[in-house]
């Protein structure tokens, strides 16, 4: 049975061994498997020892990254064999290969049973091996008592109880119920007593599990584990073969210690004072050795202490002692103990207030802040951040500036953001503050998102000091010759409202600054040209006397974006030329912007963010004001803080997933924004109808004042959501649209839900043509190509295809030909940029004749809110202080979520995560908590970090409690529902969706005219 | 739940040995080991063992031409899985004596024994070197 015994194994492996190449390998290996596939086809002539040996070379195969989409069969029928040598194969070979959910595992669970209720030990250990390591729920189901019962027996031996405390962890995690027995609380403290380290060290991992879940549950264990420390520690009674160069057991102990992490507190006095004395010995007692296996071992062991003591809040003498280690530590020269230093001291700053006494290190952490080795840098990086105050923001803010010239990409974009945190926050002063910001913006513009900059504007603008200030500064910044984009718009912001103030410094006329502004509107893309438009027409307001140059040369700018096809630059230029014509009247109409209201100053960090809002807001007032009225344009506005949630409706409801789950108050509610007039643009920021919020939203706290001043549109809104009897039943009535008597091929809607999930594929067919769409995404970009295929030997003439884009997509679509020869393909780029959150989804109406055949359909583009996501994952160090920091609604949204499609939670981190968000193991100690984080894109938002909390309930599958948070008040919320539709339910697993059946009443609606997109959405999707 | 996966990859990053406690695809294994390896295989003595990458914190040891990776969750106790390692490999010398490259490659089967014993589900099961390799040593009395 050794090697000798397979030598087929050994040839194949020297094989792949010399092969010269990748293609020679795989050339082999292909060989292999089909001989494999072959043998297994003839199963009857097989002995088990060729079954043994096929097994062992799938096994090569899998593990050198070949997929072996076969013979797992046979793999798992090995377990069954009678004899030890194909068993033990039978069993490793299906834990590598299979996953838990495979088929031909569950159907062994009998045989896995046998084995393990049997006499025979060795079978036992495998059999309990593979569950332990792929048991899945049924195996939960039908194995838990039996383990628990080998776990617990005192005739078997230590060998089989190890694996069976194993096991149990697996069983318990797939199912908690497994230990909802009485009185195992009890027999869990009675194994601690056991005497083999073997099977305390399994043990104490299954301890560390259920404690993290329900530590008041196990209270009787935590002098035991005292206990067991305690024995470790002194070496009594600890055999030569558990000492590791020296340390009994490092591993044990360091489970152990970590199992007491996860009760809040001691209370016995004795249990503590033991507990402390051994602690105490570890602290003083361990010493730096030559060997590298002992003094890593026994740190190992002295990382856990330190990290037990700051847990259980020590006493002050203990606690200096412990940063006095680390103090000590990450001056060493070993990398990992400094790198274990940084990294404990950041815990250590979350844990308890010692900041004074880590401060006294802030010159060696910056020194690690330079280190060659990246994951040493990463810890100083977060530990400078954890420890900035007011007393050292300004040198360490100085010291992440420097290094960010230097610092590699990946690292960029968090230390800006950092740097730009601790200057807000912990600003001396406000020019500091500036200049912080501006240096930002000229090293990493790309990663400076739009409220960084609002900011700058929103202190500046209420602070008049600052003001002459801030304008040179951005002066001097704005006269390099390549500027980023971001600082051309805080330069042109500033300096318009500004620059008069700097008139009679040399270089500052009105003249020079308009001209160096203007150099810039070459470079820069159509949402600042808006801006600058805004800085010339007060620029021409502040030159007194007039100047006829001048204003003969700004007034030829407006004229020429008057036809520009941005809208937005259109409605400027021509507003600003009418204005200027006005004369005197200008003065007042272009006058320097209000001072922002200050908000309520406790929450720092959410302000920094929502006031942003607020900037933007007044920005783009004048703008505002003029919007037309039409229900998509309604999304068009700003959010100011109070009435984001009330744009958010507006928003969710332009068009809706078949499969999302509203209730009809959002229907309601939409339509009756999109036929009450827009005027809801023209509506001052006025706090939302609480009412209609919290009908919509949910349990849902929302601040501010009730809506006693709620306007007219307000309760128009609010009166319909009652239900759909007050609804104009003829705003929901489909859009006629099957005329067509040419039948899609395949399922339309299931096409859709894939690219969702995927970057290519097909979006339709039918028997004429096939348009296929790949989509390429880069930050709030998305490059998309569709694909026109012609599959008959006519053309198809009158080709059509008009993009629909909802409020928040930049689309710059190429024209399609009117037609598409015989076999060809056309190929139609698309430009995709994402202004800001939102669900709502662009729509391709295509068209095309084939013979008499006028084929018209509504298709969805799957540009969709997760394309614009980047999965990242976020430390603990990073993610509690976000977290923390944003504190509460707008920013930080939570809600009970019923009606969950039930699954288990694995099941529902590969959901997320096909949605790129991405989960982030262990930061929730609840095994039935999931928590993830993935970045939004978007040209609002710009990068922007969303943290989500999932907390289920493993009795009730059905029912969730979701917390998202992000930077962006919209964000947060669509985020939100975003996750929430697809957790209700599965859009791919839903067969025909409801999507080409009008009902039998509906008729074409001649109160919406045939082109209204809103109309046309409601219609593809009810 | 503690160890995610182990890798033995040797320095021209072939796999020689993959195990993992998480069900990952076939190309989601080959994409994170080409991205660990790639990482890990470029840095130097004078840098420290640990690497963080993506939602895992890689601990690695270098024997030789041969690197042992271990992938970990962001809070298991980095020194404690640096001198698992060790244990490991010690493991191994006892049984192969002085075990090299080419041992664990044509005994495959043997390095999972061990494995097996001391790793089930991502914990730490069995730290006793006797122990471990007493079912190997059973079987080759049997045979």
């Amino acid at each position: 049975m050794t090697m000798h015994g397979m030598r087929g194994l050994s040839v194949f492996i020297s094989d792949i061994r010399n092969c010269q190449n990748k293609e020679q390998e795989r050339l082999r290996i292909d060989k292999e498997l089909g001989n494999v596939r072959n043998r297994f086809k003839n199963e009857k002539g097989l002995t088990p020892y060729e079954k043994k040996k096929y097994v062992w070379k799938m096994l090569y195969i899998y593990m050198l990254g070949y997929d072996v989409d076969f013979g797992h069969m046979e793999t798992v029928s090995l377990i069954s064999a009678p004899k030890y040598p194909e068993k033990q194969v039978g069993y490793i070979a299906t834990s590598c290969l299979l996953n838990e959910n495979n088929d031909f595992l569950r159907l062994a669970i009998n045989t896995v049973r046998n084995d393990i209720i049997g006499r025979n030990e060795t079978f036992q250990c495998l059999a309990l091996t593979m569950v332990g390591n792929i048991g899945g729920r049924e195996f939960a189901e039908s194995l838990a008592p039996d383990v628990q019962n080998l776990l617990l027996s005192s005739s078997c031996r230590p060998l089989v109880r190890k694996k069976a405390a194993l096991c149990l962890l697996r069983l318990y995690r797939k199912n908690p119920d497994v230990v909802n027995v009485d009185g195992w609380a009890d027999r869990m403290a009675q194994l601690l007593d056991e005497r083999d380290l073997g099977v305390l060290t399994s043990s104490m991992s299954l301890l560390v599990a259920l404690v993290s879940n329900n530590h008041e549950a196990y209270w009787s264990c935590l002098p035991k584990c005292v206990k067991i420390l305690e024995r470790l520690a002194r070496n009594q009674d600890v055999p030569q073969e558990y000492t590791y160069y020296g340390i009994p057991s490092p591993w044990l102990q360091v489970k152990t210690m970590r199992a007491l992490q996860y009760f809040p507190t001691i209370e016995d006095p004795s249990t503590r004072r033991t507990l402390f004395e051994v602690l105490q010995r570890i602290l003083m007692g361990t010493d730096v050795v030559k060997n590298v296996n002992k003094n890593n071992a026994s740190h190992a062991v002295l990382f856990e202490a330190l990290a037990l003591v700051m847990h259980l809040d020590a006493e002050k003498e203990m606690m200096s002692q412990c940063v006095a280690l680390l103090g000590k530590f990450i001056a060493v020269r070993e990398p990992n103990i400094r790198y274990l230093g940084l990294e404990n001291m950041t815990r250590m700053l979350m844990v308890t207030d010692v900041q004074e006494i880590i401060k006294r290190h802030q010159a060696q952490i910056i020194t690690s802040l330079k280190d060659p080795d990246v994951s040493i840098r990463r810890r100083a990086l977060d530990l400078l951040y954890g420890m900035c105050d007011v007393t050292n923001a300004k040198d360490i803010v100085e010291e992440l500036l420097q290094y960010l010239s230097s610092a590699d990409f990946t690292m960029r974009e968090e230390l800006s953001l950092k740097a730009a945190i601790l200057a807000e926050k912990f600003a001396p002063d406000l020019s500091w503050y500036v200049d912080v910001i501006l240096q930002l913006i000229d090293k990493a513009g790309d990663f400076i998102s739009d409220d960084i900059w609002f900011r700058v504007v929103q202190f500046v603008t209420n602070n008049d000091d600052l003001q002459p200030y801030a304008a040179a500064k951005v002066k001097e910044y704005i006269d390099k010759p390549a500027v980023h984009e971001t600082m051309v718009k805080v330069s042109a912001y500033i300096l318009g409202e500004y620059s008069h103030l700097l008139a009679r410094r040399p270089g500052c006329s009105p003249k020079e600054i308009f001209s160096i502004l203007h150099e810039k509107l070459a470079t820069v893309s159509t949402t600042t040209i808006p801006i600058l438009l805004s800085a010339y027409a007060k620029i021409l307001m502040h030159t007194q006397p007039p100047d006829q140059e001048l204003q003969s040369q700004i007034w030829a700018i407006f004229n020429k974006y008057e036809s520009c096809i941005d809208a937005e630059i259109q409605q400027r230029a021509v507003e600003y030329l009418a204005l200027c014509q006005k004369g005197a009247a200008l003065m007042d109409i272009l006058a320097e912007m209000p001072k922002f209201p200050e908000r309520k100053s406790s929450l720092i960090k959410r302000a920094e963010y929502s006031e942003a809002d607020t900037a933007e807001q007044s920005a783009t007032k004048l703008r505002a004001q003029q919007q037309t009225s039409n229900a998509l344009v309604v999304t068009d506005q700003y959010p100011a803080n109070g009435v984001t949630l009330r744009i958010s409706v507006g928003q969710l409801s332009l068009i809706k997933v078949p499969s999302m789950i509203t209730t009809e108050n959002d229907t309601s509610t939409d339509q009756a924004l999109s036929q009450q007039n827009g005027s809801l643009s023209k509506v001052d920021p006025q706090p939302p109808s609480v009412d209609l919020l919290s009908d919509i939203l949910g349990p849902f706290a929302v601040e501010g004042p009730p809506g006693a001043t709620v306007q007219s549109e307000h309760i128009a809104v609010s009166g319909l959501e009652g239900g759909s009897d007050a609804v104009d039943g003829s705003a929901i009535v489909p859009v006629e649209e099957h005329t067509n008597t040419v039948q899609p091929i395949g399922n339309i809607a299931e096409r859709f839900h894939a690219l969702c999930l995927k970057d290519s594929g097909v979006l339709y067919e039918d028997p004429y043509i096939q348009i296929g769409i790949k989509a390429e995404g880069r930050g709030h970009h998305v490059h998309l190509v569709l694909f026109l295929g012609n599959k008959n030997t006519a053309p198809l003439v009158s080709v059509h295809a008009i993009i629909l884009p909802p409020a928040h997509l930049k689309m710059e679509f190429s024209l399609v030909p009117d037609t598409i020869p015989p076999r060809a393909q056309v190929q139609c780029p698309l430009e995709i940029v994402n202004l800001r959150p939102s669900r709502d989804v662009a729509v391709l109406d295509f068209s095309y004749k084939f013979g008499t055949n006028m084929v018209n359909v509504k298709l969805r583009l799957p540009a969709v809110l997760n394309k614009f996501l980047q999965p990242i994952q976020v430390p603990a160090e990073e993610f509690f202080p976000q977290w923390r920091s944003l504190s509460g609604p707008p920013l930080k949204l939570q809600e009970v979520v019923r009606g969950v499609r039930p699954m288990p939670l694995p099941e529902m981190a590969n959901l997320l995560d096909s949605f790129r968000i991405m989960i982030c193991p262990g930061l929730d100690p609840n095994p039935n908590n999931l928590v993830a984080s993935t970045t939004f894109y978007s040209e609002s938002t710009h990068a922007m970090l969303c943290l989500v909390r999932i907390e289920t309930d493993p009795a009730d599958r059905t029912q969730l409690r979701m917390t998202l948070a992000s930077g962006d008040p919209s964000l947060t919320f669509e985020l939100k529902e975003f996750i929430k539709e697809q957790l209700i339910s599965i859009p791919t697993a839903r067969s025909p969706a409801p999507a080409p059946k009008a009902p039998p009443t509906a008729q074409p609606t001649p109160q919406i005219p045939p082109n209204d997109p809103a109309a046309i959405l409601a219609g593809l999707l009810s | 739940m503690g160890i995610r996966f182990i890798l033995m990859v040797n320095k021209q990053g072939q796999t020689r040995l993959a195990q993992y406690y998480e069900w990952l695809t076939v190309e989601e294994r080959r994409a994170l080991e080409g991205e660990i390896v790639r990482k890990c295989l470029a840095r130097n003595e004078q840098q420290c063992s640990f690497v963080e990458h993506r939602n895992y914190k890689i601990v690695y040891r270098r024997y030789a031409s041969l690197f042992f990776l271990v992938g970990v969750d962001n809070d298991e106790n980095e020194l404690a899985i640096l001198e698992f390692i060790h244990l490991l490999v010690e493991t191994m010398d006892r049984h192969f004596g002085n075990v090299c490259e080419l041992d664990i490659m044509f005994h495959l089967e043997k390095a999972h024994f061990m494995l097996e014993e001391m790793v089930m589900n991502g914990s730490i099961v069995e730290t006793s070197k006797a122990n471990i390799l007493s079912p190997i040593q059973l079987m080759e009395k049997a045979t």
